[in-house]
């Protein structure tokens, strides 16, 4: 096996394995810190060891017996063995390790306990990314524009928080499955929309690592809990997104609008795999969450060749399904939007004219106004809009389309 | 494992009859589903007295140890299985003492 292909096998089981391997380290140990740090120490042993002894047949297997030992070394070493590691340190040497995904996967309470609503949202960011996605501290510090020490201190206090105040690790209750679930995708769509509209003057506008990242772990969760129906809506809403992706941003590093975006650069293959989920969730017939309506929103604008094929009744008529699940000013701006395009921009700017008490603040608020305010040939009116927009405006491409549009204004 | 459950407050004065009778039942359902170890309404924090005896010589001084706008009004101490079990117990008696309330664990 050449050097590539054994550095590819490690990528891959870095991949597949690593929450897989802290999953069971966790549930073996009864400790985050252990887990991760043993995890970390086994994959450092397969990048010095495969190359010389060749890839294992079962790397998952493999990487998690020697976390286990890396693990138990570490409790020898420390020599503070409580009850429970004492009792696994017994269980590690005639038994072979626990079957795993059989009737519940150990991932899943990986994913519960660094989604905790005991700890702050920006920390279950943090702890997701590193304990399921594998991300290093540098990596999550980098994504999120913090100092590598704050984030590893940001780490290091929840794990010690999770262990003092015994939060559990198990898959919550029946009961309260779906307020947790609903707290996880929360955390899953932030990560996704960091990478989608980067914020911050030095950053990329977008960042695939942060998408892609999002998307991996809502396939793994999708993978986990099939029958729900949120989760399938926020993957197909990310898929969906995702695919335009190539076709959002210019050569010159402007944002291009949807209306202007050249719809043959989009994904296809992520387009109709977001369209599947789209349709099996409709079949359900179940009453569709927030990510399902988005989704479908975003279905219907991924389904028209052309921007003027859009069915926009189609549109406004999900976001007022959308508006009665979710008051948010934001939700009404953007109904605002497709409101302009079926009753047009006079009737949208009364919409979203009415939002100035609570979306002053927000770019998007800015921009929208500025547009209407555009077409409807109100130029000095659209010059401060724009002003405005892009003051408030943090993503760089975002910056650049909004100041062209205001340089071109009569 | 314990957890101390706090009802923070900006105002001295006793819980309303309602309160009092909700907090009575929650009491009671500590008690049967046996998680009841101690609980205890405290006096305004003006009557407090901080005394310090690290330096051989016991100082008293007048008052709560931190002026802040919110303070401890009272307590539970519940023996609850884990932060989840203690989390549920903790929102039970927000709503029957009618104020917010923090949750930590004992060491």
């Amino acid at each position: 096996m050449s050097a590539v292909d054994v550095r590819e096998a490690i990528t891959q089981a870095h991949t597949r394995e690593w929450a897989r391997v802290v999953a069971a380290l966790t549930r073996r140990f009864g400790d985050l810190d252990i887990a991760e740090e043993a995890a970390a120490e086994a994959f450092a042993t397969a990048v010095e060891r495969w190359p010389a002894d060749g890839v294992p047949p079962n790397p998952g297997a493999w990487l998690t017996t020697t976390a286990s030992r890396k693990a138990i070394d570490r409790i020898r070493r420390e020599d503070k063995r409580d009850d429970k590691q004492k009792e696994a340190q017994m269980l590690y040497d005639d038994e072979p390790p626990e079957p795993l995904g059989a009737i519940e996967d150990e991932r899943l309470r990986l994913i519960f306990i660094c989604c905790h609503p005991a700890l702050a949202m920006e920390t279950r960011v943090a702890l997701t990314l590193r304990m399921v996605g594998g991300l290093t501290v540098p990596e999550i510090a980098r994504a999120f524009l913090v100092q590598e020490t704050a984030m590893g201190q940001r780490i290091t206090r929840a794990k010690a928080k999770i262990k003092a105040a015994r939060i559990p690790y198990r898959v919550p209750s029946a009961e309260d499955l779906p307020g947790r679930v609903s707290g996880v995708l929360s955390v899953l769509f932030l990560v996704f929309n960091e990478g989608y509209l980067a914020t911050g003057p030095d950053t990329d506008p977008v960042r695939p690592d942060l998408t892609g990242e999002a998307i991996r772990l809502t396939r793994l969760i999708r993978a986990l809990m099939p029958q729900d129906g949120e989760v399938a809506g926020l993957l197909a809403l990310m898929l969906l997104t995702e695919a335009r992706r190539a076709a959002r941003v210019s050569a010159s590093g402007e944002l291009v609008a949807l209306a202007e975006q050249d719809r043959g650069a989009w994904d296809a293959a992520l387009v109709a795999e977001g369209h599947r989920l789209v349709r099996e969730r409709l079949a359900t017939k179940v009453a569709p969450g927030r990510y399902q309506i988005l989704a479908a929103i975003n279905a219907v604008h991924t389904s028209a060749r052309d921007v003027r094929d859009t069915d926009w009744s189609q549109v406004v008529a999900l976001y007022d399904q959308l508006v009665r699940l979710d008051r948010s000013p934001i939700v009404a701006l953007n109904r605002a939007v497709a409101v302009a395009e079926l009753d047009g921009p006079q009737v949208a700017l009364s919409a979203v004219d009415r939002l100035e008490g609570t979306l002053a603040g927000y770019h998007a608020y800015h921009a929208t106004r500025a547009d209407l305010l555009r077409r409807l040939g109100r130029g000095q009116q659209a010059r401060a809009a724009y002003d405005k927009a892009i003051e408030l405006a943090g993503n760089t491409a975002e910056t650049a389309y909004l100041k062209r549009r205001r340089d071109q204004l009569g | 494992m314990q957890y101390l459950v706090s009802v923070i407050f900006d105002q001295p004065g006793l819980a309303t009859p309602d309160e009092a009778a909700a907090i009575d039942v929650f009491n009671d359902q500590l008690v049967a589903e046996g998680h009841w170890v101690f609980a205890g309404g405290l006096a305004s924090p003006s009557t407090a007295t901080v005394i310090d005896n690290r330096g051989g010589e016991a100082m008293f001084t007048d008052g709560p140890f931190v002026e802040t706008k919110e303070f401890i009004a009272g307590f539970w101490i519940i023996e609850a299985a884990d932060l989840d079990v203690a989390l549920k117990l903790a929102a039970e008696g927000s709503k029957a003492c009618n104020r917010k309330v923090e949750v930590r664990p004992f060491l």
